[in-house]
């Protein structure tokens, strides 16, 4: 059914800190790499060692520089996948139903088998989630790696998505926001989390933390100190010699 | 959008298609036998060509059955079922019509209702795409509707009727432009909403995600042609409405120029769906600095 749930029992998604997010990828190749070995058909690259190569991904950062007249530049990166909407227009538009909302845990799949690739779920994204794959003529979206956060037979500390799990940088952080006393529900309090284009009324689940306007901290220059000569105070034989040899 | 060819022969065609059924099955159009089985021939070859021409479009054509199911939410599933009840029911009127001289005036407007029904679900699947701001409009579903039956009517012979009707088009294509190209800025979309960073200051893409290109950057992206917008805006107006509105009212009318006027319509036609795609942008290109 492509009609959506009125609820879902839980609201699973990320919380992405724009304030730690050191632009890395790292989320980007764990991503591709569980998701292309794991649930569905794998994420195809195209003339991967030709002149132009392009693949399939379903999680991207980008790089952004915010600027304020007079003041230095800011520079942000900015991962973005599929933000689980709880309005998601890729899901009502699908003719097929392949595209659908899970009623139990709120997760955007689709069920491949039944996708004809007639790309109107694409389209109907705002946030450019969902990409085709050149390969298997079917629509390929974020699962929340669906196939690990359950995943009886893997270690526990493994069980969150592939991107969570290998963020060094630990900007990312999975959990349900149903619940007010999650994880990923605190930290949408505590640091003012923000939904991506709320006028597109696609009510996404997933939260950007904002990062710090660090333009409008006080400039100071850590490194003054060290550039400047300090007069030497060293004790011991070397001191005495270099104070000696200072007097002749 | 990238103006796939697939999608704008199978907009064109069987709008123009569905267009003739209307007027068809209103029981205009006074002819019987061999000429009545041409005009019906050729509404079908439009709209079965052009539906055909759409699954072209499809990662998996076959499993093209499917797309019938979720026509409680989707408008291209709706559309698919309109069409092809539409067909169906204009077979069996088409049908009496042909072999025993009788149009049936029940059958013949529920067919053509069920093609007016169904050039607008085909608008809908474009207008509900609240991501694409110039499609995102009242106005596609109208300039969709006139297209169909400006067309079919011409197609129809309808002279004077389908010189009106191009006259009408002309207009709601110009006001459909003037709105479309205000659309993307009444969203309040930007930099700064799509990222969240707005707040911080001006928004600039400094570096892309990847040195490529990606699906929705080809799909969605489409910056090749803008430059000629302007031309092609007046090649698709003078051609797809203005000249054959002038030709059909002021000439006296013939086969010749009714083929004239319908090859002028088509290049016209053509070049509105064209445009149609090529110019609609869509929100995800400020993630890339682009639209």
């Amino acid at each position: 059914m492509t009609t959506l749930p009125q609820s879902t029992e839980k609201k699973l998604g990320l919380v992405i800190d724009l304030d730690t997010c050191v632009g890395c990828h790292a989320c980007v190749i764990s991503c591709k790499e569980w998701n292309t070995s794991n649930y569905g058909a794998p994420l195809s690259d195209m003339d991967a060692y030709g002149a132009e190569p392009v693949g399939t991904f379903l999680n991207r950062v980008h790089t952004f520089e915010v600027k304020q007249e007079n003041k230095p530049a800011q520079v942000t990166h900015f991962p973005k996948s599929c933000l689980h909407c709880e309005d998601a227009p890729c899901v009502t538009v699908c003719p097929t139903g392949a595209s659908y909302k899970r009623v139990e845990d709120g997760i955007v799949l689709v069920n491949e088998s039944d996708c004809i690739g007639c790309g109107l779920c694409a389209w109907s994204c705002p946030y450019g989630a969902r990409e085709m794959d050149a390969a298997e003529g079917v629509m390929k979206k974020c699962t929340l790696c669906v196939d690990r956060i359950y995943n009886e037979n893997i270690p526990e500390e493994d069980r969150v998505p592939s991107c969570v799990r290998t963020c060094p940088a630990g900007a990312r952080h999975f959990g349900d926001f149903a619940d007010p006393e999650s994880n990923v529900s605190i930290l949408t309090a505590e640091r003012g989390g923000m939904e991506l284009m709320p006028e597109q009324g696609t009510k996404p689940v997933n939260r950007y933390l904002p990062p710090r306007p660090k333009t409008d901290i006080e400039q100071i220059d850590i490194l003054a100190p060290l550039l400047t000569r300090q007069p030497e105070e060293t004790g011991g034989f070397l001191g005495w010699l270099d104070r000696t040899l200072e007097k002749l | 959008m990238h103006p796939a060819p697939s999608v704008i022969i199978f907009t064109a065609l069987s709008g123009l298609g569905f267009g003739m059924m209307v007027f068809l099955g209103l029981g205009f159009l006074d002819v019987s036998g061999w000429v009545a089985f041409v005009f019906v021939a050729v509404a079908y070859a439009l709209s079965g060509g052009g539906l055909l021409s759409s699954l072209f479009h499809l990662g998996h054509p076959e499993r093209f059955v499917k797309a019938l199911r979720q026509w409680r939410s989707s408008w291209l599933s709706r559309e698919g079922i309109l069409s092809i009840v539409t067909m169906a029911v204009f077979g069996i009127y088409a049908v009496m019509w042909i072999f025993t001289d009788v149009r049936n005036p029940a059958l013949g407007s529920l067919a053509a209702a069920l093609a007016v029904v169904t050039i607008y679900s085909t608008s809908m699947i474009y207008a509900q795409m609240k991501s694409v701001p110039r499609w995102h409009s009242p106005m596609t579903s109208v300039l969709y509707l006139l297209y169909g039956f400006a067309g079919g009517a011409l197609l129809t012979a309808q002279v004077t009727l389908a010189g009106w009707l191009m006259l009408a088009l002309a207009v709601v294509q110009v006001v459909t432009w003037v709105q479309g190209d205000g659309a993307f800025a009444k969203t309040g979309s930007d930099m700064g909403t799509a990222t969240g960073l707005g707040f911080l200051g001006k928004v600039r893409l400094l570096e892309k995600p990847h040195s490529g290109t990606n699906y929705l950057m080809s799909e969605m992206i489409h910056v090749i042609g803008r430059k000629h917008i302007m031309k092609l805006r007046i090649i698709a107006l003078t051609l797809g409405s203005l000249i054959p509105a002038v030709l059909l009212l002021a000439l006296p009318s013939g086969h010749v120029l009714g083929l004239v006027v319908i090859m002028i319509h088509l290049v016209g036609l053509f070049a509105q769906r064209w445009l149609f795609f090529a110019e609609a942008e869509h929100v995800v290109g400020l993630y890339y600095g682009q639209r």
